[in-house]
């Protein structure tokens, strides 16, 4: 056996992948994190009190685990989801149905629950540690973009079973779209954009009907929707993700006594 | 003897005394810390939880709340909101008394050792994979996603939730109209989060647990997050019914309970009640109480404050003024909630200024 390992990982393959023998050594420790696109994101050493369970709660690692996870399970729920009011009930229903192994949307809705769970209980972390002071001011920030994001993501996917359930939380949700100030056709200072007598803010075009594309919870909201929670939001929230990790290690790793 | 507690929670859990008992339990706690951070005492506490979730499962009504698949998530959020905090109160606590002994703390002691990521910090992130893999798998095939009947514009359910992680904002709706409650008072929460590491200028505390060097910091944000986030939100999944109604975790959903709503505008207290007289037609005129008392609150407060916040928060340092008074203003909005919600349990107040013509309702 050990000889066959052995021929493996001297074999041309092996070597192209992993450029380091097996972790046990100071300097293959170091390779095994310098050489390893995903690894890399940590520095070669860290903290002993940094990576304490007790400290960090592990709440950022896990967010951006169950952030994986979405991504993967919400890609396969896609295969067989088509964002329209007549088949979207339908098409949820048949997940269960007639996909073997169907627990995809379970995985998915589960998974997004946590994640909101988990990344208030990170905010908490970060804040209850000082974790926001110099030089971590501008993590601190892209965190609460985060914060906003993952719970937009939450909230556009709920509307997509297009359920009872569904409509009228995300009906709830966007009526106080309505109440904006100077925006919302029920907002205070609406009134005060009008030319002659004529309102320029109104139900059919103020910003809760540019965000439903239409007067109430209807197909164009839908695939509003849609569009968000499975495009626009997660790159956004990707590419702050990106930032959020760089800036931790920039800002010279998880915090600590100075 | 179960249908006495059954009542008794019921009671406890109302709106006024519910909200009552948190604040007296945070205060509690913070104070009494060296007590409360004690490892059995976090066992006990969960321990009479179980026992009581045990106890109430059988009960019809709880047991319908509390096993909505989508409320199983409210359950973790409260066990992990609670043990967190209990940790980190713990650090802290034991961080403060190191430091009093003049010992470094936990983190000072271990910070100076560093430590290859490879194996430290990888096995923990593999085990931690490998766990939530599993948890969310077994959760998985154990509870099926829900699906209610599809979708129909012209049958509106009672209640009428939003997502449960905003039903903090839903429970606002009772006490503040849609412009505050849905769209200033939450922009409010994000700035003034993201405005929190430049009004925080107090140096000590970073990258560590403790409390005697943040009081200020931790108990606001006990207070904000725990009371007026976390615990809204659990009021507002198991607590609030049809219409919107208060049911106690034992009660009934029923639909025709109906909550009297007398609410009376502070107008009508000042020209009727004090003056005498009819309420004035010109809206400026007759909501002048209201608007003098608001401006007065967000102007009057931070010139009384100044010179002690300035001298506890910045060490009197007028370089820090800008920041006293953006924190001073975040802080009198969030203070509003507080101050609403006591004015309407005591004199069933609806709205400090009120002019329904400009959809302007404070
Ligand atoms: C999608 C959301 C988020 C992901 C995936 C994420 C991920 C992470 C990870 C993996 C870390 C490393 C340390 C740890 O695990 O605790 C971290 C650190 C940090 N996060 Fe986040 N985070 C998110 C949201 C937030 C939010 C909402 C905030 C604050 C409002 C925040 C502020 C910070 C700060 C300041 C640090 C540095 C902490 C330190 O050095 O101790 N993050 N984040």
């Amino acid at each position: 056996m050990n000889k066959v390992f052995a021929y493996i990982r001297a074999s041309q393959i092996w070597r192209s992948i992993f450029r380091h023998g097996y972790p046990d050594t100071p300097r293959n420790r170091t390779l095994a994190v310098l050489s390893n696109f995903f690894l890399h994101l940590h520095p070669v050493k860290v903290r002993r009190s940094g990576i304490q369970l007790s400290y960090t709660w592990c709440m950022g690692g896990v967010t951006f685990f169950l952030f994986l996870i979405e991504t993967i399970t919400g890609l396969l729920l896609m295969f067989y989801y088509r964002p329209t009011a007549e088949l979207a009930y339908q098409d949820i229903l048949a997940l269960r149905e007639h996909v073997p192994l169907g627990i995809m949307r379970e995985l998915h809705r589960w998974s997004a629950h946590l994640m909101v769970i988990s990344v208030w209980l990170h905010m908490y972390r970060v804040f209850l540690t000082g974790s926001y002071k110099a030089p971590r001011e501008f993590n601190w920030n892209v965190g609460v973009i985060l914060l906003v994001l993952t719970l937009l993501l939450s909230f556009t996917g709920y509307l997509l079973p297009w359920d009872q359930l569904a409509v009228w939380a995300i009906t709830v949700g966007t009526n106080m779209a309505r109440a904006t100030p100077v925006l919302g056709h029920e907002g205070p200072g609406a009134a005060l954009v009008s030319l002659g007598g004529l309102d320029f803010i109104h139900a059919g075009d103020d910003v809760r009907f540019g965000l439903l594309a239409g007067r109430f919870v209807g197909e164009g909201a839908l695939l509003r929707f849609y569009v968000l929670h499975c495009v626009g939001i997660p790159i956004g929230a990707a590419v702050l993700m990106a930032i959020h990790f760089w800036r931790v290690r920039k800002d010279g790793g998880i915090s600590g006594p100075l | 003897m179960g249908q006495q507690i059954k009542d008794a929670v019921d009671w406890l859990t109302s709106p006024t005394l519910y909200f009552l008992e948190f604040t007296l339990a945070i205060i509690f706690i913070l104070r009494f810390r060296a007590f409360f951070t004690k490892k059995w005492v976090i066992a006990v506490f969960f321990a009479v939880s179980t026992a009581f979730m045990v106890f109430a499962f059988g009960d019809t009504n709880f047991n319908r709340i509390i096993t909505k698949p989508d409320n199983v998530p409210i359950i973790i959020l409260l066990a992990t909101v609670v043990f967190f905090s209990w940790l980190s109160l713990r650090r802290a606590y034991l961080n403060d008394e190191a430091t009093k002994r003049g010992e470094p703390t936990q983190e000072a002691a271990l910070g100076k050792q560093r430590v290859f990521t490879w194996p430290d910090l990888v096995y923990i992130e593999l085990i931690f994979m490998v766990i939530f893999t599993a948890v969310l798998i077994i959760w998985s095939i154990e509870i099926t996603a829900p699906i209610e009947e599809p979708a129909a514009s012209a049958r509106t359910p009672n209640p009428s939730k939003a997502p449960w992680y905003f039903l903090g904002l839903q429970e606002l709706l009772v006490y503040f109209d849609p412009w505050l409650a849905g769209v200033v008072l939450p922009s409010f929460i994000v700035v003034g989060l993201m405005a929190i590491p430049y009004i925080d200028v107090n140096p000590k505390g970073n990258g560590y647990y403790t409390f005697e060097e943040r009081k200020f910091a931790i108990s606001f944000f006990w207070v904000g997050f725990l009371l007026f986030w976390v615990s809204f939100v659990i009021l507002g999944t198991f607590l609030r019914g049809p219409n919107w109604s208060f049911f106690g975790p034992f009660e009934y959903w029923d639909l025709h309970k109906l909550e009297p709503m007398v609410n009376v505008d502070l107008a009508t207290y000042f020209w009727t009640g004090l003056l005498g007289q009819a309420r004035p037609e010109q809206p400026l005129i007759r909501e002048l109480p209201g608007i003098i008392l608001l401006l007065g609150y967000f102007a009057v407060i931070p010139k009384l404050l100044e010179s002690r916040l300035m001298k506890s928060l910045f060490e009197g340092n007028r370089q820090h003024i800008i920041r006293y008074h953006v924190m001073m203003h975040l802080l009198l909005w969030f203070g509003l909630i507080p101050i609403k919600m006591l004015l309407r349990w005591t004199v069933s107040l609806k709205y400090i200024v009120g002019i329904p013509e400009w959809f302007f309702n404070i």
